[in-house]
This record gives structure tokens, C-alpha cells and sequence, in this order.
């Protein structure tokens, strides 16, 4: 784990990750939702008729469906007022020199390039509803993956979108996957050819940059027989003063021996209600594993589902949230055991300091006949202080026989042992309360490639001293 | 003027006073140690010099470089030079030993982020631990392990006197340093503390047991019983102590160690 180096909050942490750059748009749609908009929205994209009309119809589901209430409290969303989309470019750009230069200067900043250039296979930069920036290495085109947003895929790849899209998740499931269904815009699509192992991970950045606009994005990754992938997504907000919108959809189908790992940081700035849905299938001695850090935001309300459908196969959730003053992270994750010899875990960490609130709230359902499985649920949770706040809500249901299911919770404090000891060594008392916090969270930051794990570190320490005083 | 003052200094743990005016000036090229029986205010005497929260101070002064370091964090008595070598080294998972070795030197030196000069480079910090590491017969293995996590005891004891070779204190306080080690262990440590020994560091040994004077000789011995200092002398103290136990002040235990197999 690297030393984290100092960030003064205010100043390097505006200028870091919370500044923005003038709003300059192509097309911005009305503020709120009507089927009118909804129309638009898939005319300014020329899709095909059975998208328009997939759109209208979760429109509908979406209004009939009640607000969910047994979560953190949604009812401060004021969906009348919210940009459904935004079109930052008029077209997209397949090099670094090709972007308009405002969204190339907010990307500078975050170092997307530079990340490239070290390991990425691909980057896929989400600037506001539309993918602007898009490339692949060579080698994996000529290997048949394709890796692209997910408007390009329905454009250019018609009938594998059309017989995995909503499959995983379908617009009736919630509120918010019919919400997205609506008004999805951009997003990744990949697919990954049988017994294709994609050994460097792919990812994509997302940025919300405009006041209420809400970002819809809808990802489907699809793993054909014994393929590989690590997809990432990392995602850092700018600072705005009123609310704004995330709600993604995230499909995952894993077939025979495939694996998946999607990983997830997210910083969102403090107004933002971050509510997604992600599910993925997982088909015979196929491995799913979401690793998923929630860092910012107002609420988020989001738990990673693996459905195990087929015998062997094995589902992971590896979480972090941290919830500072006026956040509730609301996390956890599903595990479905449909079939018989499947195996699952859940692994949670949460912080929370300054009157945070974090919530673990997690599944396991085990059907009849899915004899023989098993899942272990840990979660693990740390206060910095008496004001905040973390609670658990496990449910398990299990009807099949000679199942193993454990269940592990941990609530503690920073010690005043821990801190004593690395003070007695000359560290300060903020910089020794990062180290424990960052230690608390290793067995998730050491998944992550390191400059991810840098970069985790680093907001961790933003969050550590942004919520002092 | 000693360099190190320790004056009439009085602490209580939970409302009960332990410590009833302690006084002692340890000066540099010295090197010290309090013994005594179980109870008489040893464990309270390293923890308030090293500012644990848990330790009240109801009076008294330490003075050291011309400060008063009871008015200071323990961060800030480490910088100015204090050192604890910890009876109980703390765990503290997810962090590795390295990670603290490079955070801590920095702290020390007053690298705060900024000014990179401060900063101990790789190649500096790498030569560091390598020279340490052989003194005290431990391998690179134990770097990427976390802070003390699934340590024997005598790898945390050792781990402390590695802490200390690398930060370089000018007053370090050794907590029982010799407690729950073999014999090997205890030869690797004291190889350690001697080579550290000199003009520029005073060491304060806290001990029950007269074991470890037999390898880091002390100029000074004092024996504390019931939070004051009942005798102070030379190293004669220590003999007299190892044959006569601490009964001459009514304590029925030895200060000599259980043979540890």
C-alpha cells in the first residue's frame, strides 16, 4: 500500500475532483419526464422501433411502480426537475486530438490518457450521456471482442443486443431499471468470444458534469463459453449544489466456464441519489465477482446480484462503503442460488464517520432442489465516531437441503490502542485514523490494480479529512 | 542539566493513583533501568511518558529539549525524539510493516507531503532496513506482513527494536522488552540496543526481571515499588535484586525469569 500523500481539502480537492468545465451541449432535452421526451430521445438516436417502444412501455411501468420504502428515504427525488438527456459531442472520437478541447481538459485532469498508456485495453469515456471517446486494442478486435458503448452496440450489433438486452434484468424488475429502461443513454457493451481470455482489464470513466441532469447509462457485458474479462468502471463527480440523478442498469450473462469481475469505484459528489441495478447470470462452473466501492453521494442504494443458475457456479461481492456527513450508503448484494452446488460470497466493509449512516442489506436466496450450496456472508463494519451510524438487514431464504450458509457481522470503533501505537511513532493523529481506515478496507483495495488502489487510498483520505469540523 | 527530567511525576488510571512522585533525569549516553514487582507502577510509567489517552497526569513535569512533553500528543513526543518499545506491540491489520516503517521515518522527519526533500528516498530507506534486519536475524518475509498481525512474540519484540534502530530516537523507553523471549531472541535484541548505544541516546529499560541486564548493562538501576522509587544505584542494585527478589520490600517474587524452553 503506497503513502498517501496530503490533500488539502478546499482547495487541491476542488481542483482535483470537483472542478467542471463550462457547459457546452449539442441537444439538451426539456427538463422532466413525459413520453414525448422519451420519444425524442430515441428519434435523436435513430433507433429501431422496438427500442422506441420497449422505452415507452417501461415509461409506464415506471410511473405505475411505487417509490420503494423500505431503504433510505427516496422522497426528496424531484423527478419533474431532472435533464433526462444530454448530448455533449455530435459525434464520437476515436483519438485523444479529435476531442472538443473543453471535455480533453476535464479528461487531462483525471489522467485518462495516462492511464491508458500504462495498461488499459480500452477506454471508453462517458462525458455526460454519450460515449465521446472510444478505443481498443488491436489484438482484441481481431480476437472478435467488441467493446463499445452501448448506443454503437444496438446500431452496429442488432441481434446479439436485441437477444441479451433486458434479459438479466427487465424493465418490470424495479422503479429504477424501468426508470432506466426509459431513458438509458450510453453505457459499455462487451462481448467476449468463446474461450477468449481478455488479459488486461477494460474500462470506461463516467463524469456527470452538467446541474440536474440525470446519467441513465446501461451496460451489458456478455461472457460466451470459457472467456474471461475484468471490466472496470471508476466514476468522480464534480461538486454541484442541487440534486442529480444516477440510475444504471448493469447486465452480466456468464456462461460455461466463464469468468467475470466488474469493478466499481464511485466518488459521486455529495448531491447526487445514486440508485443502480446490477445483475448477472451465471451459467454452469461459471465464476461472477462484483467488486464494488461507494464513496460519496447522498444516498446510494445499490446491491450487486449473481444469479447461479447452473451446477458450479460461483458468485462474489466484495464491497466498501464509506458514508460521511449527510450520506447514507445503502449497500450489500444478492446472492440466487437456483441451482444445486453453487457457491457464494458476500464480503462488506463500511465506514462511517460524522453522523454517516451505512446499511449492509444483503440476500440469500436458496431454492428448492439447489441442494449442496454454499454462501458465507461477512460484513464487517467501522464508526469514527458516536453520531454515526451502521446497520445490517441480512434475509435468507433457503428450501433446499444440506446447505451451508454462515453469516459473520463486526461493528467497531477506531481503537484508541491503534491510534496510541502509530502516534507513538510520530504519526499525526488524521494521517494514523486514514491508516486504520485504509487498513480496514485492504482485503478490498488489494483486488483492485494498483493505481485504483492508489487512488481509493487517496479518497479515503479526502472523506477522512473532509468531514473534520 | 540531564537531558531527559523526569520530576515528582504522579498518574492515576481509572481514579487510582499508581504513580506517587517519580523523579529521575536520564541523560544521553545513559543507560537505565527501573525494575520492580508486579503492580508498583512500571506499566503507567512507560505509557504516561509516551502520552497514552488511558494514563492521567495529576502532576509533575518531564522536560525534554526544554519542553514540558506532558502537554504534548504522542506524535509530537515521538518527533521530538521520544521512543516506546511496547510491552504489548498493538495489531493493526491491512497496513504493512513497510508501509509503517516508511510512514513513520517520514512523520519523523517532518515530511507532511509537501516538501519531497524530507522524504526518505527508496534506495535510503531499502539500505536502512537491510543493515537493521540482519542485526536482529529477521528475513524480508516479515515486511509485507501487517502491523504485528500473527507475530510470535519474540518477532513483535524484535519488530520494536527495528522500529526504534530505524527512527533513530534520542530518549527510548524499552516496556519489557525481554518478556515472553528466548534466549536467542533476547541476544538479537540486546545486539541491537548496544549497537545503538552511545552519545546520542539515553535508554530507560523497563523490567521485572534482571535477565536482560546481563546483556545491555546499565549504568543506572531503580527499583519502583508502589509508584515510587525505593533504591537507586549501579549495576550492584540489579545483583542484589537477582538474589534477593523484591522481599526486601515486602513483595514475595523473584527478579529472576522462569527459564523459557
Amino acid at each position: 500500500m503506497a503513502t498517501v500523500p496530503k490533500v488539502e481539502v478546499g482547495t487541491d480537492y476542488k481542483e482535483k475532483y470537483g472542478f467542471f468545465v463550462p457547459e457546452e451541449y449539442v441537444f439538451k432535452a426539456k427538463r422532466g419526464l413525459n413520453p414525448e421526451i422519451v420519444k425524442e430521445i430515441s428519434w435523436m438516436k435513430q433507433e429501431p422501433e422496438w427500442m422506441t417502444n420497449m422505452r415507452l412501455r417501461s415509461l409506464e411501468i415506471f410511473r405505475k411502480k411505487p417509490m420503494p420504502k423500505w431503504g433510505a428515504d427516496l422522497s426528496v427525488i424531484d423527478f419533474e426537475n431532472i435533464f433526462y438527456y444530454l448530448k455533449a459531442s455530435d459525434k464520437q472520437s476515436k483519438t485523444w486530438e479529435e476531442l472538443p478541447p473543453d471535455i480533453k481538459a476535464t479528461y487531462d485532469r483525471l489522467g485518462v490518457p495516462e492511464a491508458e498508456r500504462k495498461f488499459l485495453a480500452g477506454v471508453s469515456a462517458q462525458y455526460e450521456s454519450e460515449v465521446v471517446y472510444h478505443s481498443l486494442q488491436e489484438d482484441l478486435t481481431k480476437k472478435g471482442v467488441i467493446f463499445t458503448d452501448t448506443d454503437s452496440a444496438l446500431r452496429d450489433h442488432p441481434e446479439l443486443f436485441k437477444e441479451y438486452f433486458g434479459t438479466v434484468i427487465p424493465p418490470a424488475d424495479n422503479k429504477f431499471s424501468a426508470l432506466n429502461t426509459a431513458v438509458w443513454s450510453g453505457g459499455s457493451f462487451i462481448y467476449v468470444p468463446k474461450g477468449v481470455r481478455v488479459d488486461i482489464p477494460l474500462q470506461a470513466y463516467f463524469r456527470i458534469n452538467a446541474e440536474n441532469m440525470g446519467q441513465f447509462e446501461r451496460t451489458l457485458i456478455i461472457c460466451d463459453e470459457g472467456s474471461f474479462v475484468h471490466y472496470i468502471e471508476g466514476c468522480t463527480a464534480p461538486i454541484y449544489t442541487t440534486d442529480s440523478l444516477h440510475s444504471a442498469v448493469v447486465e452480466i450473462i456468464v456462461k460455461k466456464n466463464a469468468r467475470c469481475r466488474y469493478t466499481t469505484i464511485q466518488n459521486w459528489s455529495t448531491n447526487v441519489f445514486n440508485l443502480v441495478t446490477k445483475r448477472a447470470m451465471a451459467y454452469a462452473d461459471a465464476t461472477m465477482e462484483w467488486v464494488d466501492g461507494n464513496l460519496g453521494s447522498q444516498i446510494t442504494m445499490k446491491y450487486p446480484s449473481v444469479y447461479l443458475m447452473e451446477p458450479g457456479a460461483k458468485g462474489d461481492v466484495l464491497s466498501v462503503a464509506f458514508a460521511g456527513k449527510g450520506q447514507h450508503q445503502d449497500a450489500g448484494g444478492k446472492m440466487i442460488h437456483v441451482a444445486p452446488n453453487t457457491t457464494s460470497t458476500i464480503t462488506s466493509k463500511s465506514i462511517s464517520k460524522g453522523g454517516g449512516r451505512t446499511s449492509y442489506r444483503g440476500h440469500i436466496k436458496i431454492y428448492p432442489g439447489a441442494n449442496n450450496c454454499k454462501s458465507f456472508v461477512k460484513c464487517d463494519a467501522l464508526l469514527l465516531d458516536d453520531e454515526s451510524r451502521s446497520d445490517t438487514y441480512p434475509y435468507n431464504d433457503v428450501d433446499a437441503e444440506n446447505v451451508t450458509l454462515g453469516h459473520e457481522a463486526t461493528v467497531s470503533k477506531v481503537s484508541d490502542e491503534q491510534l496510541f501505537y502509530l502516534m507513538s511513532r510520530g504519526i499525526p493523529r488524521g494521517e494514523a485514523e486514514t491508516m486504520i481506515v485504509n487498513g480496514f478496507i485492504e482485503p478490498f483495495t488489494k483486488e483492485l490494480p494498483l493505481e485504483y488502489a492508489v487512488e481509493l487510498n487517496r479518497l479515503i483520505q479526502l472523506e477522512m479529512e473532509g468531514s473534520v469540523g | 542539566m540531564a537531558d531527559f527530567e523526569i520530576k515528582d511525576l504522579r498518574a492515576s488510571v481509572e481514579g487510582r493513583q499508581i504513580l506517587k512522585g517519580v523523579s529521575l533525569d536520564v541523560s544521553k549516553g545513559e543507560v537505565h533501568a527501573v525494575m520492580g514487582p508486579n503492580g508498583s507502577g512500571k506499566s503507567t510509567l512507560s505509557h504516561t511518558l509516551m502520552g497514552h489517552p488511558g494514563y492521567t497526569v495529576d502532576g509533575g513535569s518531564v522536560l525534554f529539549k526544554g519542553q514540558n512533553v506532558l502537554e504534548l500528543e504522542p506524535d509530537e513526543r515521538a518527533r521530538l525524539g521520544m521512543f516506546l518499545a511496547f510491552q504489548y506491540p498493538v495489531v493493526v491489520p491491512g497496513i504493512s510493516m513497510t508501509n509503517f516503517l516508511r510512514t513513520a521515518l517520514n512523520s519523523k522527519r517532518g515530511y507532511d507531503g509537501k516538501d519531497k526533500s524530507k522524504q526518505v528516498t527508496p534506495k535510503e530507506f531499502r539500505s536502512m532496513l537491510k543493515d537493521e534486519l540482519e542485526v536482529l536475524h529477521m528475513d524480508d518475509s516479515f515486511l509485507p506482513r501487517y502491523i504485528n498481525d500473527g507475530f510470535s512474540g519474540g518477532e513483535k519484540k524484535r519488530a520494536e527494536i527495528l522500529q526504534m534502530a530505524m527512527l533513530r530516537p534520542e530518549i527510548a523507553i524499552l516496556d519489557e522488552t525481554d518478556s515472553g523471549l528466548d534466549i536467542d531472541s533476547i541476544k538479537f535484541v540486546a545486539d541491537a540496543v548496544n549497537r545503538m548505544r552511545g552519545p546520542e541516546l539515553g535508554i530507560l529499560i523497563i523490567t521485572h526481571y534482571t535477565r536482560i541486564l546481563e546483556f545491555i548493562k546499565p549504568d543506572f538501576v531503580h527499583v519502583l515499588v508502589d509508584g515510587k522509587f525505593v533504591l537507586s544505584g549501579g549495576s550492584e542494585v540489579a545483583d542484589r535484586l537477582e538474589k534477593t527478589g523484591y522481599s526486601e520490600w515486602g513483595k514475595e517474587e523473584t527478579a529472576q525469569p522462569q527459564e523459557v524452553a
